[in-house]
């Protein structure tokens, strides 16, 4: 009795001590950044030698730092919302027909999120130069909104293969049109996916670099672009203050899904 | 389009208010790809009719009423509702009533949302809305449960409300779909009085679906019998049991045996078969002529039970006693034959019984003429 025992405790041991060393292994960088973005020293050092506010103040008050926040919100606020309506409304159509060539759309529609980005990239810098959508705003909302479709209709087509269709068909011998029966039916029990869909994709524009990267000018940058190039010249902590700020919303955007999620589950579960 | 059915019969089926039709079905075919679901299917429902498609699982019966509620294309034919095609209308302006298998409600909406969703969907004011809805709880016996989410409630009360909200907009015509498929035996003879209770009250037409043909003897004025996308028979439950038109009716209702043979002889509206077992008589119930290849089906309880060797000149078949099966109200006796057909005879409790009769004894059954029916031999369809 006594060597499964030890063996069963060996291997709990050998799996603590595997996952705290992954876990580490994956905050660290995060923590050493967290910590980078409070020094007072002028240069990425770790340890700092002291505490200081001034790269978050920087980030506000350097116009370059400032106007590329601004243009990612003015980016990323158009492209939720487009994704998300764009996303939903593909999810619905692709999950309630059946067309000859429905894989294919899906396949379209997914394949931002599997071709690698950098021939994404180059193919939207080749196709919206010629289009004028070259460093401008409305530029970089198209493009980030394709990158983000696929999350939306990878979270809303799973939560609407998991909803029976014959609520729908009820609605519809109820009197419902088609339309306010995705309104008052399918969109509520949709919705916790829609939501979750639509973080996911502030969250892709938020952090897209590579893309913005080829289609933006100093102009009209988004953050990601003027952190890396900050970071080919003078390396500051700024960088360091925006990383932050990033984590941040990332983590923050996560935590509304994760909470929205667990409302639904205990509202189902009542 | 009031032509009233041939095989209706007078003793039957309840007395009807009107024979006005509310539903008609003409040659109505459904075919998915190469797969054929309903084959032609033709069906004219009276006003205030209960109705109920009796077949086994994929025998087109749930299709069928898909394509009435407007959920589904027929491929061909025609239905028409009140004497007005509704082949051109969706769903939501056919005004038919519908109770889904899995009764469907809402799952974000109370029990009062779920009734009233039907009210509100026709643009009926809140306060006319209100009055209906808690009518309508009264009549499912569901009062003050209107707050309640539908995954609070019992299995049994989903299925009130799945219905208070099917019949909540008055529609003219109720479809029902396995409606108590998921609840256990008590509570499906419950509601399978109060389904009827409600079809009394409120005067409204209801086709219903089922595959237990228990139920459809309770409840229904008629029985269409489905089979391989085609209605085998449509008639009372009592015509249906009696005078099965089909092998396939005859051995899906109830309990029937059957013997295989060719037609000899023809006498006033009696059929006389040669059969391994000498010549049998039945009802002519399929028009059968001379030399047509026959089954006859003869019910259980209609079989005498006789011992031993005084055989009786006609309808006689005789066999082996393999099994005496005490049920209760009656007994169930199983006889092999000599050609290996099992033969069952069901003795009601206060029928004389043989005395001492024993396993392994020969034994013989028999039967009137006139209980016993003459089918097209089972291969072929009719």
């Amino acid at each position: 009795m006594g060597a499964p025992f030890s063996s069963g405790r060996m291997w709990s041991r050998l799996r603590l001590a595997i996952c705290t060393f992954a876990v580490i292994y994956l905050v660290a960088p995060l923590i050493v950044v967290l910590v980078i973005s409070f020094s007072s020293a002028p240069f990425l050092t770790f340890p700092p030698p002291g505490f200081s506010m001034q790269w978050y103040n920087n980030l506000f008050t350097n116009p370059a730092w400032f106007n590329s926040l601004i243009t990612s919100i003015k980016v990323l606020i158009p492209t939720s919302i487009l994704a998300t309506s764009l996303g939903t409304a593909a999810a619905y159509g692709l999950a309630r027909s059946n067309f000859i060539g429905k894989q294919i759309v899906m396949g379209l529609l997914l394949s931002p999120m599997i071709v690698p980005v950098i021939i994404v990239a180059v193919g939207i810098f080749g196709v919206f130069r010629a289009l004028g959508l070259y460093g401008n705003l409305l530029g970089l909302i198209i493009a980030h909104t394709i990158l983000a479709i696929p999350y939306v209709v990878m979270t809303v087509s799973g939560s609407l293969a998991v909803i029976d269709k014959r609520l729908e068909d009820a609605a519809l011998t109820l009197g419902a049109s088609p339309l306010r029966c995705f309104r008052r039916i399918t969109f509520p029990l949709i919705f916790p996916a829609v939501l979750s869909g639509m973080l996911f994709s502030m969250v892709v524009s938020f952090d897209e670099l590579v893309v913005s990267m080829f289609i933006s000018t100093p102009v009209v940058r988004p953050v990601t672009v003027q952190m890396w190039s900050n970071i080919r010249g003078s390396v500051d902590p700024t960088i360091a203050a925006i990383a932050t700020l990033l984590f941040c919303f990332s983590l923050l955007a996560l935590l509304s899904e994760r909470a929205a999620a667990r409302k639904v589950k205990k509202e189902v579960d009542e | 389009m009031n032509k009233v059915p041939k095989v209706i019969s007078q003793d039957g089926s309840r007395e009807m208010s009107n024979t006005k039709s509310i539903l008609e079905l003409v040659g109505v075919r459904k075919v998915y790809g190469s797969a054929v679901a309903v084959e032609g299917v033709d069906l004219t429902l009276h006003n205030g009719e209960f109705l109920t498609f009796l077949g086994p699982s994929g025998s087109g019966k749930t299709t069928t009423l898909a394509m009435i509620a407007g959920l589904q294309m027929p491929t061909e034919g025609k239905i028409l509702l009140n004497g007005q095609a509704v082949d051109p209308l969706p769903p939501y302006k056919r005004n038919i009533g519908m109770v889904f298998q899995n009764y469907a409600l809402f799952p974000h909406m109370t029990v009062a949302g779920n009734i009233g969703f039907p009210l509100e969907m026709r643009g009926i004011d809140a306060a006319e809305r209100k009055r209906r809805i808690a009518k309508t709880l009264e009549l499912i016996g569901l009062p003050n449960m209107g707050d309640r989410y539908p995954h609070q409630l019992s299995g049994g009360q989903q299925q009130r409300v799945a219905l208070g909200r099917a019949i909540v907009f008055e529609p003219p015509l109720l479809l029902m779909d396995e409606p108590l498929g998921a609840l256990d035996k008590k509570l499906r003879v419950q509601m399978q009085l109060e389904i009827t209770r409600l079809h009394r009250e409120l005067g409204i037409s209801i086709l219903y679906v089922t595959h237990d043909q228990e139920e459809a003897l309770v409840m229904s004025d008629r029985i269409a019998v489905f089979n391989e996308g085609k209605i085998e028979q449509l008639g009372s439950a009592k015509d249906l049991y009696e005078r099965p038109s089909t092998a396939f009716v005859a051995g899906f209702l109830g309990e029937s045996n059957f013997f295989h043979g060719t037609v000899s002889g023809i006498s006033d509206g009696r059929c006389f078969m040669e059969t391994p077992y000498g010549q049998l008589g039945a009802f002519n119930n399929a028009s059968l002529q001379v030399g047509d290849k026959a089954t006859l089906a003869v019910r259980p309880e209609r079989l005498f039970l006789y011992r031993g060797r005084d055989k009786k000149p006609e309808n006689c078949v005789s066999g082996t006693l393999t099994d005496l099966i005490y049920l209760g109200q009656s007994r169930k006796c199983v006889l092999r034959t000599a050609n290996g057909d099992e033969v069952v005879a069901l003795q009601h409790a206060q029928q004389v019984e043989e005395p001492s009769m024993n396993i392994g004894e020969e034994v013989c059954v028999t039967w009137n003429c006139a209980d016993a029916n003459a089918l097209n031999h089972r291969a072929a369809s009719n």
